[in-house]
């Protein structure tokens, strides 16, 4: 039972392999795993180092992204006229499609490593802004009366109620959004890529393609999914983690 | 103590939930407010609290208003802070008034102690059953030593057996402390079982219809005595004539 995933897994690669090299499928057009490993093992260093470049976007672009959304909420949690102001450009953010700005931001932001990182961040913010902002205003009226009642001011009330109530928001919000910063380094990696500034694996999956390197393409497109599979399972155990020594699970 | 008088209350939405109300507290108090679901009830409670305003009428302490900690409020759920340990919670409204921990352990303990909690400093609330996140919240609201106790359906959502352990448990720690005691309650039984005073309340726009005093000292055999038998009774009828 326990070993059902990875024996499916396996399977399912037997067959592939089996397809590609008995159905007399082009390597330019599916390679094989065992291809795609080769590929992998030709050039690990290249590859490594590309997504490397890459995480290194995403958690720059997650940090980025917890700290404004963070301090957006609080602000918005704060006071009304604030809310009313800001509301409407996170969800304004929130719709607009990455690829369309990213060209734009590019321009604008000289350095390119902080372009992307802008970039991430834009899609990484609305998650954990709309899920902390959800947090904070989740404790129930009866212990802010509590607190209103012992004479606590607004900043003490925001340390000892507002803040801990939003910390599993905030921690779901960081999982969710830990994953589209990643989708975000790459679609700005791949619109930026096409402008010329090569590092990350994004370019790599662009550079294989155009010169019909399938297997290498493929490889770097693998290592990018097991990255993101990872990130989401790394950041939902250290959520719980943390939950856990709070008591709240 | 405390003198509510002429009270009324209309919320914007256009609710009167209080119309004329009046009520003098005095010192270690007992007093039950009881009527039906809506009466305003908990509306008078947050009015004493200062939690809310009257719009009629007015809420005056005897010399000068309360002061942070004179006012302990007990709600219908435990309303602990979940991440925090029992101890914790305790210890949150003397932190509120900005003690140190240490300065503040030795009343948490003793105030613990009288609830019955000593051996659960350390317990997260989720780890508790429902009566003992009640008693957190009980010595939590006593931990400043009140001099008025507001209590709003405290029991309504525990089961019998332990819902009769409390109330036996509250009125050892009122004749303790001391201070006055304001209970709501939808139950006649729990208010001629706790209370000196049973304040009956009319549906809304809630009034006060009639107060009926208690000679009963509530003991373990409390609920076998004719004489409490008879203050049923009467709370009863004087209930079903307010509701008419
Ligand atoms: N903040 C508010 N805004 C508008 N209406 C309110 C507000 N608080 C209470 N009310 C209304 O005032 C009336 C009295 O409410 P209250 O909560 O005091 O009743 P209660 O006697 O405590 O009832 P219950 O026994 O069900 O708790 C109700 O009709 C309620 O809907
Ligand atoms: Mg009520």
């Amino acid at each position: 039972m326990k070993f059902a995933p990875a024996l499916f897994g396996l399977l399912a690669l037997a067959l592939w392999e089996a397809a590609v090299r008995f159905g007399g499928v082009p390597v330019y057009e599916l390679p094989g795993p065992i291809a795609i490993v080769r590929a992998f093992l030709s050039d690990p260093a290249g590859l490594l180092e590309a997504l490397g470049s890459t995480l290194f976007v995403t958690f720059a672009a997650l940090a980025a992204a917890a700290v404004l959304s963070v301090a957006m909420a609080m602000g918005m949690s704060a006071s009304k006229l604030a809310q009313a102001a800001i509301q409407p450009w996170a969800v304004a953010l929130q719709v607009t499609p990455l690829p369309a700005i990213a060209p734009l931001i590019i321009i604008w932001v000289g350095d390119p490593f902080v372009a992307l990182v802008v970039c991430a961040t834009i899609v990484a913010f609305f998650p954990l802004f709309a899920n902390t902002a959800t947090g904070l205003a989740s404790a129930p009226p009866e212990l802010h009366d509590l607190f209103r009642l012992y004479g606590a001011g607004r900043w003490r009330t925001m340390a000892l109620l507002r803040l801990p109530a939003a910390l599993p928001y905030f921690l779901s919000g960081l999982r969710i959004s830990g994953g589209l910063a990643l989708v975000g380094a790459v679609v700005a990696e791949l619109v930026a890529g096409s402008g010329g500034f090569a590092s990350g694996l994004a370019y790599r999956i662009l550079e294989a393609s155009f010169r019909l390197q399938m297997p290498r393409m493929f490889a770097a497109l693998v290592l990018l999914a097991l990255a993101g599979i990872v990130l989401n399972f790394g950041l939902g155990a250290a959520g719980q983690a943390i939950l856990r020594r709070r008591g709240l699970v | 103590m405390l003198t509510v008088s002429h009270a009324g209350r209309r919320f914007p939405s256009g609710v009167e939930a209080l119309r004329d109300v009046s009520l003098r507290l005095v010192a270690s108090d007992f007093v039950a407010l009881l009527g039906p679901s809506g009466c305003g009830k908990s509306t008078l409670l947050r009015l004493i609290a200062g939690l809310d305003q009257p719009d009629q009428g007015s809420v005056t302490w005897d010399g000068g208003s309360p002061a942070p900690g004179d006012i302990g409020y007990v709600f219908q759920d435990a309303t602990l802070l979940p991440w925090a340990t029992v101890e914790d919670n305790v210890f949150l409204p003397l932190r509120l008034r900005g003690l140190q921990r240490n300065a503040a352990m030795p009343a948490v303990r003793a105030v613990l102690e009288r609830v019955g909690l000593q051996g659960f400093e350390k317990a997260r609330p989720r780890t508790l059953s429902g009566g003992m996140r009640m008693r957190v919240s009980i010595a939590r609201a006593l931990v400043t030593q009140p001099r008025i106790l507001l209590m709003d359906e405290p029991f309504a959502a525990l089961d019998e057996f332990t819902r009769h352990r409390l109330q036996a448990d509250l009125l050892a720690v009122w004749r303790q402390a001391g201070c006055t005691v304001v209970f709501v309650t939808h139950s006649i039984y729990e208010a001629a079982f706790l209370a000196r005073r049973i304040v009956l309340m009319t549906p809304r726009p809630g009034r006060i219809d009639r107060e009926i005093g208690s000679a009963l000292t509530a003991g373990p055999d409390t609920r076998l005595d004719p004489a409490y038998a008879a203050l049923v009774a009467e709370v009863s009828f004087g209930m079903a004539d307010a509701v008419r």
